[in-house]
């Protein structure tokens, strides 16, 4: 008998909010999260806005056991270790981070399967150390060698390697059964939740944390963004109307930071510990996108199309049946087009009627992070039986028959589909489904 | 349902040579892969030397390079392994309409692909250009100006880890379940493993699985030598690597590209391939104990390790060989020794195991598909490549390392472990075909 899989706690950080809470009200009221750049000056960056988490306080999501390590924590492992902290509270057990408690995670039979990004390296700090480095005005890695990597902390690496974040959180939640780091750029977290529905499913553990958690928020993550043609540079002075999916004037996405951490069980094992499951998880599909660009999707969204078969014909039920979609939809106008195109030719008649509600106008795009933000958006739409409109949308991108939602909605969700891709083609969708009684 | 997995090609680029038979001959005639650092000036650093990759050439194994060029060196040397395994499993590249009986859709992804190198002149030139004394930092409106200038777009992007993948799937137009995993030291050994679930669970008939990277650049040297991670013996690469010895002093870092072929039994006899073995257990874990070290009884290992017997549905008595990870640092050669025998019990002083890393270096994400294809090798040729180097023994580490020289055994079911920096275990077997 197959093992169904159920999601029991979502925690999101996000540019709305320390809370998943924070970002489904910010959703659902259209607040934009996105504003000019305060982690570092910008000014002179072609693009200079982005959506930055607000201040927090790390030591609130830290047990003491493990407050030391977190000088070794990027904002990457940062926001994932909050955003699994509330994932953790929500879903009802108990870890080792209650001290004091008797924990209800049993370590050896839970996962962990986290989407993580390139991690820059805190510039400054390095800026100190490259300080002692120059030769006429140029970078002597003859000093390097002596002097230069010597000023840099013994643990330096640490920080900013991507197998860190769910490493970490192990480590605080006591996570001890299969564990891996999904590094497949903006489509991370489909493909890390993916991954974690099949450890549980194929028996390897009962329950496990996945989503993805990523900052692109520094000197050089901003400036990568936008050499490689996917951020829009001409809206500085307004980011609220920045970020526009599928609207004819796309004009590129705007970066953001943030993590996400879902809470994945075996329905039977959830039912019994008294959890209260959200949703089902009952396809997921991934494709790859064959542009030799390597940086935008092919135009006739085929990896998209194939990944949304791919889920559809897991869960048995036709295109008709899905009641709302969370697209990728970043704003770049190429991206989406192809997108919209391979969401049409999967779901054929039932494309143009299907509500679609694109986040990235008010989340900007959280790259590893960004499926996980989806799928709790679905999630909390199924629970609360409602969603928001599309921002920044007034009249659809040439090809675009999507419906986009152009008025909040209102309706008891049963089948909602959520999908994702990234530069350099990978493309997944994850279904979800409402619970029965 | 469930898939019986087998493995129908590979193909290697590494230190010790940029195909199969080429690596095995050095491993077989005692040959290494070490020398100093010739890609980039690392006279200064505490580590000058290193396994690098030496006269590869894309052409020998594409048509297309151009489509290609503008590729860290991770996907380059991915591209060739890649083109290697599909070759010797029939499966057609560089091509619109293949006819190898593969339903492209039913093809996927999965490597352990490390980043790929920063732009260092860009990087170094805006950190020195925007320096301010006075503010003790950057200057970022100078910094932007040097970097913008320096910065390439197609460098940029190849440093993202999900590129590698990217180019497998432009070179043979894989079509379905594609991921990319980065744990570290374990990344393609997890890749492989999880590969392989794939396929079990019927989610692809074709899994491309591996890993790639290279890590030889002065960031990356930078960040193992401040961890004390790399042998610093200076004046004799050629024995620094010295796993399981008393006088081992850190690893030495090497880089390259491992792929295998995994598919479903009945794809595999239906096109009528060569199946040049079977893999049947896979175990990960999490040491959850601290980010620094391992823990201390080797937790995180034994539990990946008992986990991919019991998936093998096999017993301790049937392990003929281990492939260590065996990096030549102090910590992770005692606990592993510490790991097989807690798992094994007195059986772990029957069971030959041996490190190739003291011949190919370590390979970082691409070493436990290296290690992987030794041991496909092993099964196939009867022979345990050696623990080189072995010249010391260490009185804690008591087990049979297989010192010095390779040695004729009878193989048929391999083990092959690693272990990541932070604590991600995983385990492979792999056993003989047997119909």
């Amino acid at each position: 008998m197959r093992r169904r899989i159920v999601i029991t706690g979502v925690g999101a950080v996000t540019p709305l909010g320390l809370t998943s809470k924070q970002m489904w009200d910010g959703l659902l009221e259209g607040r934009c999260g996105l504003g000019t750049i305060r982690a570092f000056d910008a000014s002179a960056f072609d693009c200079n806005i982005a959506g930055e988490v607000p201040e927090y306080n790390l030591r609130d999501y830290v047990p003491k056991s493990h407050r030391k390590a977190t000088k070794l924590m990027s904002r990457d492992i940062e926001l994932a270790v909050i955003a699994s902290h509330e994932a953790v509270q929500n879903s009802g057990f108990v870890t080792k981070a209650h001290e004091g408690q008797h924990p209800t995670l049993v370590p050896t039979r839970t996962a962990i399967n986290y989407g993580a990004g390139l991690i820059t390296c805190d510039l400054t700090e390095m800026a100190q150390s490259v300080k002692h480095c120059i030769t006429n005005g140029k970078f002597d890695i003859h000093k390097w060698g002596n002097v230069g990597m010597q000023t840099l902390t013994p643990l330096w690496l640490l920080k900013y390697l991507p197998n860190m974040l769910p490493c970490h959180v192990a480590i605080i939640h006591d996570i001890q059964g299969p564990s891996n780091t999904i590094t497949c750029g903006d489509a991370a977290s489909y493909l890390a939740i993916s991954e974690a529905a099949e450890v549980i499913q194929r028996d390897s553990a009962d329950a496990a944390l996945a989503g993805g958690g990523e900052t692109k928020i520094n000197p050089i993550g901003v400036v990568r963004q936008y050499l490689m043609n996917r951020t829009n540079c001409s809206s500085n002075d307004n980011p609220a109307e920045a970020c526009r999916p599928f609207d004819a004037e796309a004009a590129g996405t705007i970066i953001s930071e943030a993590a996400g951490t879902i809470v994945l069980e075996e329905m039977q094992a959830a039912k019994a510990r008294g959890a209260k499951p959200l949703a089902e998880m009952v396809g997921w599909g991934s494709s790859h996108s064959l542009n030799v660009d390597y940086v935008h999707l092919e135009p006739n969204g085929n990896a998209v199309q194939i990944a949304i078969e791919m889920a559809l014909q897991q869960a048995g039920i036709g295109p008709d049946k899905i009641d709302l979609i969370i697209p990728c939809g970043s704003g770049i106008a190429c991206d989406d087009a192809a997108e919209a195109a391979g969401i049409q030719n999967a779901l054929g008649a039932a494309a143009t009627t299907v509500p679609v509600w694109p986040i990235k106008s008010m989340l900007g795009h959280a790259g590893s992070a960004a499926g996980t933000l989806d799928i709790i958006a679905a999630t909390l739409a199924i629970q609360n039986g409602k969603c928001g409109k599309a921002m920044n949308f007034q009249s659809a991108m040439p090809g675009c028959k999507l419906n986009i939602l152009q008025q909040p909605l209102e309706k008891r969700f049963k089948y909602v589909l959520c999908c994702g891709y990234s530069f350099g083609g990978q493309s997944a969708a994850v279904l979800l489904k409402a619970i029965e009684d | 349902m469930r898939h019986r997995v087998v493995i129908t090609g590979m193909g290697i680029v590494c230190p010790l040579g940029n195909d199969v038979p080429t690596m095995w001959d050095g491993l077989m005639t005692g040959k290494n892969g070490m020398g100093y650092t010739t890609l980039f000036d690392a006279s200064t650093f505490p580590t000058q030397f290193d396994a690098e990759v030496k006269n590869y050439d894309l052409s020998r194994f594409i048509k297309n390079v151009k489509q290609h060029a503008n590729s860290s060196r991770g996907s380059q040397f991915v591209i060739g392994a890649t083109a290697q395994a599909c070759r010797q499993a029939g499966i057609d590249f560089e091509t619109d309409s293949p006819a190898d009986g593969i339903d492209r859709k039913r093809m996927g992804i999965y490597l352990g692909a490390g980043e790929g190198a920063i732009n260092d002149d860009a990087f170094f030139s805006a950190l020195v250009d925007s320096w301010q004394e006075d503010k003790n930092g950057p200057d970022w409106t100078k910094w932007v100006k040097t970097a913008a200038q320096k910065m390439r777009a197609w460098q940029e992007l190849e440093q993202e880890p999900s590129l590698p993948a990217s180019h497998v799937a432009i070179l043979t137009g894989a079509r379905g379940v594609s991921r990319s995993c980065l744990t570290a030291c374990a990344a393609s050994t997890q890749a492989v493993g999880e590969a392989m679930m794939l396929v079990r669970h019927g989610k692809a008939d074709v899994v491309i699985a591996g890993g790639c990277h290279s890590m030889i650049h002065p960031l990356g040297i930078t960040g193992f030598n401040r961890l004390t991670a790399l042998s610093t013996r200076n004046d004799s690469p050629q024995t620094a690597s010295r796993p399981f010895s008393s006088t081992r002093d850190g690893f030495v870092i090497g880089e390259g590209a491992a792929i295998v072929i995994l598919e479903t039994l009945e794809s595999a006899q239906k096109r009528g391939v060569t199946i040049l073995a079977e893999i049947v257990g896979f175990g990960s874990s999490s040491d959850a104990f601290r980010v620094t070290d391992m823990h201390e009884d080797a937790r995180g290992a034994v539990q990946s390790l008992k986990m991919a017997i019991a998936d093998a549905g096999l017993t301790i008595h049937d392990i003929d060989y281990i492939s260590t990870h065996g990096t030549s640092t102090s910590e992770n050669d005692s606990i592993e020794t510490k790991a097989i025998k807690t798992v094994f019990g007195q059986q772990a002083y029957k069971i030959p195991l041996s490190s190739p890393k003291s011949q190919f270096g370590h390979l970082i994400g691409a070493t436990g598909c290296a290690e992987l294809i030794t041991c496909i090798m092993a099964i196939h040729e009867n022979t345990l490549p050696a623990t080189m180097n072995y010249n010391d023994p260490d009185p804690e580490l008591d087990l049979d390392y297989v010192p010095n020289k390779p040695r004729k055994a009878k193989v048929d079911v391999a083990l092959n472990e690693s272990f990541g920096f932070g604590g991600q275990n995983n385990v492979v077997i792999i056993k003989r075909f047997q119909d």
